[in-house]
């Protein structure tokens, strides 16, 4: 076995046995190629590839998004990188009405991996913390995927560029070098829509994803102590998403905690109480709770950064109110 | 600018002969769009025609090989028609059918087709030019052969995507032709308000990409330019901008009146018609009489009668079929 992988080193091998199984998959961003992107995730891949298959590109989001659809539409397998998920606003009109449509309208598929480095906790301010997902997760024809460990980030990358319909990759800065385990030595993918329990548990389940994944996690280690056990679910992708997975782990403990880093309206938590409210409502025991960032940007200074992100005290303390239920 | 008296020998009377062919062809289906189908009723939502600005899409398409990619937009049906859609499946777009390119899904000009190398526009104006540029790109790649033609409008070249595109192919030395339909209204938006430079051609120097200016009411004219561009852009030298001057002669879909525009330019840009030129012209050399283009003309109508008659008897689409390729 070799040394542990990092969750950025795992994005990265994930993109390059990609390239090295099938030429027609290019890497195209701003910085991408000699500075081997922001986060380095594409370090060492000109050397190794060359000028034609990792691209520098001039900063316009919506030039390179927009050429990332049409080489697609050619039968390449573009992956894109947005430098920050913050800066994909810019070339949102070239994701959710180029990109997104194709297949539906004329059946043309668009096979095109775009990398979204997001989420707070590294103090980068309202431009450089956000979580996006939700802009695409409720257009239809775009996948949207959210890697928690370094096995998914790399297995869902692959995954990622050999599905067929356009995929959002959201990749959470904070995990790129705080989180590294073992990973296989052969090739592997993890399907997209398979969500995964991380920690069985039978009291109250918490269904979430990305970076919350490891806050859901500490939560339930304090309350283990206390003799109340979380179920932990990750999605790993919204879209698809596993809603078998979901509606099981609610009936089975009766109890759901929603739980995600991206604002409270619209997020993604609103999505799942609605399935679970319409589909399994008898089995629930107590209320299905919410737990995200506020209705509001992403601060810069740390005790407001603090403030804002949801934490594991912020599930520990709900857990408890629910667990009386 | 070119006139279509200053021709080379590469305009033969055949070429001339296929070009009024489309033009004429773009021309009488779009009358039976616009005249006579939404009249009708038949046709819903937005109708936009390509009235008097066909040479650009005609005299531009006629130089794609099979390997080349066409981009065009709401003004361009001659660039589906030189490209080989048949009429019946322009029909049965418009008339919302399971047989049109997009089954229904999409309407009006919003058409495509894998096979025949012709990408669907959407409706934020301009979204094509970046996605132009991939195409090209994959070529590049590949190693292949082959030129996108990208049209846009002048409203388009306001768009941040658009200036973003043109400079990102530059860059890539993307072999790309873009033409532009210069129509001098953006919906009822007219040039002085649009930009305050006197040409769009003059934009290409700001990325490094030569350009020329046409006259896009004479088709050999746009032949003429494209050709040259076309030429630069397969020998791998990187992208090409032709302005194309015209004016629209309608409003800007079907219910608009075009009130905002002064009459007298109408009545001007008519002695301007891009089918009248060309017809002038081959008279002049010889090559065609007034018998020849009524006989055209009778031929044409009754394709269209046909491709109508198909259109009208094929099946709407099948509800059921709704959320079939929203994903694979």
């Amino acid at each position: 076995m070799s040394a542990a992988t990092t969750y950025v080193e795992a994005i990265r091998q994930g993109i390059w046995e990609e390239m090295e199984r099938d030429d027609s998959v290019f890497v195209m961003g701003e910085d991408v190629g000699v500075y081997g992107g922001a986060f380095k995730v594409t370090a060492g891949l000109l050397e190794r590839f060359g000028e034609r298959r990792v691209i520098d590109t001039p900063l316009s989001e919506a030039a390179f998004v927009g050429a990332g659809t049409g080489a697609a539409l050619a039968g390449l397998r573009p992956v894109v990188e947005m430098q920050f998920a913050d800066f994909i606003s810019c070339a949102f009109d070239q994701i959710v009405n180029f990109a997104a449509k194709n297949r539906w309208r004329w059946g043309a598929a668009v096979p095109m991996v775009i990398r979204c480095p997001s989420g707070g906790g590294i103090h980068g301010g309202p431009f450089h913390s956000q979580n996006p997902e939700m802009w695409f997760a409720r257009t239809p024809g775009l996948k949207v995927v959210c890697p928690a460990t370094a096995y998914d980030a790399k297995g869902l990358m692959k995954a990622s560029i050999r599905d067929n319909d356009p995929v959002l990759y959201f990749e959470h800065k904070l995990l790129y070098r705080r989180i590294k385990e073992d990973l296989p030595e052969e090739d592997y993918v993890v399907p997209l829509g398979e969500a995964a329990i991380r920690r069985a548990g039978s009291d109250i389940s918490v269904v979430t994803y990305g970076a919350m994944l490891h806050v859901a996690l500490e939560a339930a280690r304090v309350l283990q102590e206390e003799g109340i056990e979380l179920e932990v679910l990750d999605l790993r992708t919204l879209v698809p998403l596993d809603e078998e997975a979901v509606l099981a782990t609610a009936k089975k403990t009766g109890k759901v905690i929603l739980l995600h880093e991206d604002t409270r309206t619209g997020g993604f938590a609103g999505e799942l109480a609605a399935r679970i409210g319409e589909k399994v409502f008898d089995h629930l025991d107590g209320p299905i709770v919410r737990i995200t960032a506020p209705d509001c940007p992403v601060p810069y200074s740390p005790p407001l950064e603090a403030a804002f992100l949801p934490k594991a005290s912020d599930v520990v303390e709900k857990a408890r109110e629910l667990y009386r239920y | 600018m070119t006139t279509a008296t200053t021709v080379a020998p590469e305009v033969t009377r055949e070429l001339c002969q296929r070009l009024l062919y489309y033009l004429e062809l773009m021309r009488e289906i779009e009358n039976r769009i616009e005249l006579k189908l939404y009249r009708q009723g038949k046709i819903l939502g937005g109708c936009y025609t390509g009235r008097g600005q066909e040479a650009i899409p005609v005299g531009s398409a006629i130089l794609a090989g099979p390997e080349d990619w066409l981009c065009p937009t709401h003004r361009d049906m001659g660039a589906f028609l030189v490209r080989g859609m048949e009429p019946r499946r322009i029909f049965a777009q418009y008339l919302g059918r399971a047989a049109g390119p997009t089954r229904g899904r999409d309407g009006n000009m919003h058409m495509g087709d894998l096979g025949l190398h012709l990408l669907p526009i959407i409706s934020s104006i301009g979204a094509s030019v970046p996605v132009a540029g991939g195409l090209a790109l994959a070529m590049k790649y590949r190693g292949q052969p082959g030129v996108v033609f990208s049209y846009f409008g002048d409203g388009a070249a306001s768009r941040g995507d658009w200036h973003e595109a043109l400079n990102f192919a530059a860059v890539q030395k993307l072999p790309v032709v873009y033409l532009c339909n210069n129509n001098q209204y953006a919906y009822s938006t007219p040039l002085e308000k649009q930009m305050a430079i006197a040409h769009i051609a003059d934009r290409a120097a700001g990325y490094g990409i030569p350009a020329a200016i046409a006259d896009g009411n004479d088709v050999i004219a746009v032949y003429q330019a494209s050709r040259r561009a076309v030429a630069h852009a397969r020998a791998g030298r990187g992208p090409f901008l032709i302005e194309c001057k015209t004016f629209r002669m309608t409003g800007h879909s079907a219910h608009d009146g075009a009130e905002y525009v002064p009459r007298a330019l109408f009545e001007e840009w008519s002695k301007k018609d891009p089918i009248l030129m060309l017809q002038k012209h081959m008279v002049e050399r010889g090559w065609s009489t007034e018998v020849d283009f009524k006989k055209l003309h009778a031929k044409i109508l009754a394709e269209i009668e046909e491709a109508v008659a198909w259109a009208e008897a094929s099946p709407l689409p099948d509800p059921a079929t709704l959320l079939d390729g929203v994903y694979e």
